[in-house]
């Protein structure tokens, strides 16, 4: 498993995990191994940029662009942690 | 009231299994191969399982890779955007095959072990070998880059060695041990005696999980289930009556619970003859008790109703043998003391002796 993210970090979700849209309920979702997280729309836009290439503080950068009422600070603290939570629960890999 | 749509299907294509572990959640009229469904009728009902919203498939059996068109139907339901997951004794599954497997678009394995040593799994799981062949298997898994949990199913013949199980567990490379205590039904039922814990070693257990669990902190997740004889209040059963889960059986029987057809006073509709939607939304076995409606007193008041949901219908009629009544796993339930007294009995008295699950003993065991 993960231990503590970076900034330099690149988060990822981790082999075998999924972000899938639920059709049916209306979710967007990880699926992992006997387990099911539902994303909110937060979670969401912050999953959605794990691709694999950026990095945490790119990934901040992205979403107070996305989000410009929002204050930077609270943004980089709420992203790392999501990702670190989901990092110690062996969703995201970095 | 329409129910939400199920979160996962259990798909038990079999009943054959190389092992016999007395506890198995088979029912104990177990299936034959010849009343099983076959390869094309299993991809129908794993796309209707997909339609109807189902987000995740575990394969299990008996044992599901006795069964050649695995790689098929884990490739089907790969293609119907459903998570795979195969549930094995791990006992009959080579490297090739294995390989096949992730390639057709398996995601995870469960591997079960019956002890942490030859000699305890290979006499608990009655396959002498079996043992060494898991531990081979699960190599197989990790060198295919597969995710794999480790679950042990413990009870008095195999709680001494639990520190070696987990242990064992993080040496094999699992990213979750499942320590699972049995639940008392069909054959669990049958060796209860010989299988109960003591109050005492059920405290020792739960010592030794939460040292594990942090010691391994990062290394391993441990997820436990307790006796539930032992309990204050019941487990939230499958999360509730036809509310998350549902599960097919070899012959395509479409059960709320795995355990569901120890109620002998339900029937239950098969894929083969109604469609799987129309099961899950109206058979009378589904509705029999989705919801709160069909609570007895003291559960119909009870402010823990939506988060149990009455616990457990199969041992309420396990014991009982009234499935609506209150799960005795509560202490509530005017059942619980007598059900404390016989995990107390059984757990001083009992002997080690099983009825071992197969074919033949599924003839001759008596119907409780």
């Amino acid at each position: 498993m993960t231990g503590h993210l970076l900034l330099t970090s690149v988060p990822r979700l981790a082999q075998h995990r999924h972000l899938k849209r639920d059709e049916q309920r209306g979710l967007w979702t990880v699926q992992a191994p006997e387990r099911y997280f539902v994303l909110d729309d937060t979670a969401h836009a912050i999953l959605s940029r794990c691709d694999g290439q950026a990095s945490l503080a790119v990934i901040i950068e992205s979403l107070c662009a996305s989000f410009p009422d929002a204050p930077r600070d609270t943004i980089a603290a709420d992203v790392t942690h999501l990702l670190q939570g989901l990092a110690d629960k062996g969703v995201i890999a970095a | 009231m329409i129910p939400d749509p199920p979160l996962a299907v259990l798909a038990e294509l079999t009943h054959r299994c190389p092992l016999q572990c007395p506890y198995c959640s088979n029912p104990l009229d177990l299936e034959r191969a010849a009343g099983e469904m076959t390869t094309d009728e299993w991809r129908d009902a794993i796309r209707q399982a997909s339609e109807l919203g189902c987000m995740q498939i575990h394969f299990s059996g008996g044992e599901p890779t006795v069964r050649p068109d695995l790689e098929m139907l884990v490739a089907e339901a790969a293609a119907a955007g459903l998570y795979t997951n195969l549930i094995t004794s791990g006992v009959l599954c080579d490297r090739a095959r294995l390989e096949r497997l992730a390639s057709a678009g398996l995601e995870h394995v469960q591997l079960s072990f019956q002890g942490a040593t030859s000699d305890v799994g290979d006499r608990i799981g009655g396959h002498t070998g079996g043992h060494e062949k898991k531990r081979l298997f699960a190599r197989h898994v990790r060198g295919a880059g597969l995710p794999l949990t480790a679950n042990f199913v413990v009870h008095r013949q195999n709680l001494h060695q639990l520190d070696a199980m987990i242990e064992m567990a993080v040496g094999i490379g699992a990213e979750r041990a499942e320590i699972a205590n049995v639940q008392y039904y069909g054959w669990a039922l049958q060796n209860r005696a010989a299988l109960m814990p003591s109050r005492a070693q059920l405290d020792a257990m739960i010592e030794k999980v939460s040292a594990a669990r942090e010691r391994l902190k990062g290394v391993m997740a441990i997820d436990f289930v307790t006796p539930d004889y032992y309990a204050k209040r019941p487990k939230a059963c499958m999360g509730g009556w036809g509310r998350r889960f549902l599960n097919i059986s070899p012959s395509g029987k479409v059960l709320p619970c795995h355990a569901a057809e120890s109620i002998t006073t339900l029937t239950f509709d098969t894929v083969r003859e109604r469609p799987l939607a129309d099961i899950w939304l109206h058979s009378p076995a589904f509705q029999a008790f989705r919801g709160t409606d069909w609570m007895p007193q003291p559960c119909r008041s009870c402010d823990r109703k939506d988060i149990d949901w009455g616990g457990c219908r199969c041992q309420a009629f396990a014991i009982t043998g009234d499935a609506a009544q209150t799960d005795p796993a509560c202490a509530l339930s005017n059942d619980h003391d007598r059900l404390v007294s016989i995990a107390s009995e059984e757990a001083q008295s009992g002997g080690d002796g099983f009825i071992t699950r197969n074919f033949r003993s599924a003839k001759l065991a008596p119907t409780l």
